[in-house]
């Protein structure tokens, strides 16, 4: 999933204060399981916003609502009639989300309620860790299903590096070797030689480094009539 | 005896069967040549050869080509370090490039310590090749004349390619494996994370020669000499890779002068280590400390320098 982060409140209310009716927009999707952007904390930021405005005696008005997903058109349809009586929208949505409302609702500001912040999964309750950072070219039938390319702090493809101690990454104690793993992970299936390989030097133009992505697929293209 | 691949002091000391002995210059952080040019003449006859380091800990100094430039001008052999942390494939290989044409032999091909340990933690992390890579691309340039793109590089590439090697780090299983990938890949010599402990260190050269890898690549043996009991303290705490023996901090702690106490561990560690068969050398890493240098190799009884 997409994780995100909400922004600290007093961010939110300085990017609202231009705005007299502001719409607080939820993400039923990925946000949501990430406790960052759902119904809840969309609720939540509402009163929020709510009640500082009224301390700081601004003449605002907040209002909240939740769609399925911010990153489908079909979803963004319900809100246009609320739109009606809104100036901005806080997006609580991964920045695909907020991306999408700004296009389907050119007139309306959109406002990033919470910073996205990698495609990822939890670990424990209230951690969540990055998995895969969208390369486009995935390597990791090599390297025992784990990937290096994110979660090597440099990316390495040869194995771990002279930093990597105690099964731990040299830029934290909190953060696992992967190349320590993905050594075990070999080790126990019994294909530890693979690590012996030489990785040919990586085409980043499959990744962002190509410049921003487009997925072309005819077969799935509506066909102009003739 | 190996083929000769730049003809730098260098690789001939190596050929000569010689005992290396290497030193790293830290250039400064500013634009003072002066700085560099004290430490090229301090040095000067004490070893066959000199890193400049590359924006090392990831804090931004005057550049390693510009150093090597400064200690080739002086008269010293220089290594130029190179990190994938800060140059794209692009920048790098330019950067070979115009450090052959100013006369640099030899490189050492590094990782580099992530930008998150320097003065410059916002930095974006380049990483678009990785270090052992990094061999392989010099090895290509030299021996194929070719890019990474595979074009046509014109003239001669004289390069005498270095890696780094840590055999303390871990899985120690795989840190012999990791040296014979790094030879595969095209290293000609290795300088190593600093050794304090011997032990250790022998047991990872049995494994090298194991392999026979002494024969196809020259080893020289890294050494930090512990210049006070908080430098060495810190490396033991906080310096992923260094294992610094309680033995060592012990020692330093009992010393009326610690300065001297740590020169003595060095010149102990250095004696044992000639000791070690299919070593071919030492690296000197005095960070801050480069006058302690010439005192260390003199006491270690390895002045006067060969001259090939
Ligand atoms: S190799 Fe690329 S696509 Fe595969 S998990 Fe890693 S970043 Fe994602
Ligand atoms: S310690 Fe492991 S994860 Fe961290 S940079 Fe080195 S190889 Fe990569």
């Amino acid at each position: 999933m997409i994780t995100g982060k909400q922004k600290a409140l007093s961010e939110v209310a300085r990017m609202a204060t231009p705005y007299k009716r502001v719409l607080v927009l939820g993400c039923g999707t990925c946000t949501t399981i990430c406790f960052a952007g759902g119904q809840k904390e969309a609720a939540e930021m509402a009163s929020s916003l709510r009640l500082l405005g009224q301390n700081e005696k601004r003449r605002q008005v907040f209002s909240e609502h939740t769609v399925r997903r911010q990153c489908e058109w079909e979803y963004l349809d319900e809100i246009a009639p609320l739109l009606k009586e809104t100036d901005a929208i806080v997006s609580l949505s991964c920045g695909v989300g907020a991306q999408a409302l700004a296009e389907r609702f050119p007139e309306i500001s959109i406002l990033p309620g919470l910073d996205t912040c990698f495609m990822g999964l939890p670990q424990e309750p209230g951690v969540w860790i990055e998995r895969c950072l969208a390369c486009g070219d995935c390597i990791i039938d090599t390297t025992a299903g784990i990937c290096p390319i994110t979660r090597c702090a440099k990316g390495l493809l040869n194995g771990p590096c002279g930093g990597s101690v105690d099964g731990q990454c040299e830029i934290s104690a909190d953060i696992p070797c992967a190349w320590q793993l993905i050594h075990d992970r070999l080790a126990s299936q019994g294909l530890l030689s693979r690590l012996d390989e030489l990785p040919p030097v990586r085409d980043w133009s499959t990744s962002h480094s190509g410049g921003p992505r487009r997925i072309v697929r005819q077969d799935l293209k509506v066909k102009k009539a003739p | 005896m190996r083929a000769m691949k730049a003809g730098t002091n260098l690789e001939k000391v190596l050929r000569s069967g010689a005992f290396a002995v290497t030193a790293e210059i830290g250039p400064p952080k500013g634009a003072v040549a002066a700085v560099v040019k004290r430490k090229a003449d301090l040095l000067k006859g004490s070893c066959d050869a000199y890193n400049v380091t590359d924006n090392q800990t990831a804090i931004v100094r005057m550049s390693s080509l510009a150093g090597c430039v400064m200690l080739k001008e002086a008269g010293l052999d220089p290594v130029m370090q190179i990190v994938v942390r800060d140059r794209n494939r692009i920048a790098i290989q330019s950067d070979i490039l115009g450090a052959v044409a100013l006369g640099i032999g030899n490189f050492l091909c590094l990782s580099g310590d992530h930008q998150r340990f320097g003065n410059h933690p916002q930095a974006k992390g380049v990483f678009d090749i990785e270090s052992i890579q990094l061999i392989q691309t010099f090895k290509n340039l030299r021996d194929e004349g070719r890019f990474i793109s595979g074009d046509e590089i014109s003239g001669e590439m004289p390069l005498f390619i270095g890696a780094a090697a840590n055999p303390f780090a871990d899985p120690v299983d795989f840190r012999v494996a990791r040296l014979a990938k790094k030879v595969r890949a095209g290293a000609d010599f290795i300088q190593t994370q600093a050794v304090y402990d011997v032990e250790r260190f022998a047991t990872w050269m049995k494994g090298v020669r194991q392999l026979g890898l002494h024969k196809e690549v020259y080893i020289l043996a890294g050494l930090i000499p512990p210049k006070s009991i908080g430098m060495a303290r810190y490396m033991r705490d906080y310096v992923p890779g260094i294992h610094v023996p309680d033995e060592i901090i012990e020692r330093l702690e009992n010393a009326d002068d610690v300065k001297e106490e740590g020169q003595k561990i060095t010149l102990e560690l250095i004696e044992a280590l000639e000791e070690i068969e299919g070593l071919s050398g030492i690296h000197i890493m005095a960070v801050g400390w480069e006058e302690a240098v010439p005192h260390i190799v003199a006491k270690a009884g390895l002045l006067p320098r060969p001259v090939v």
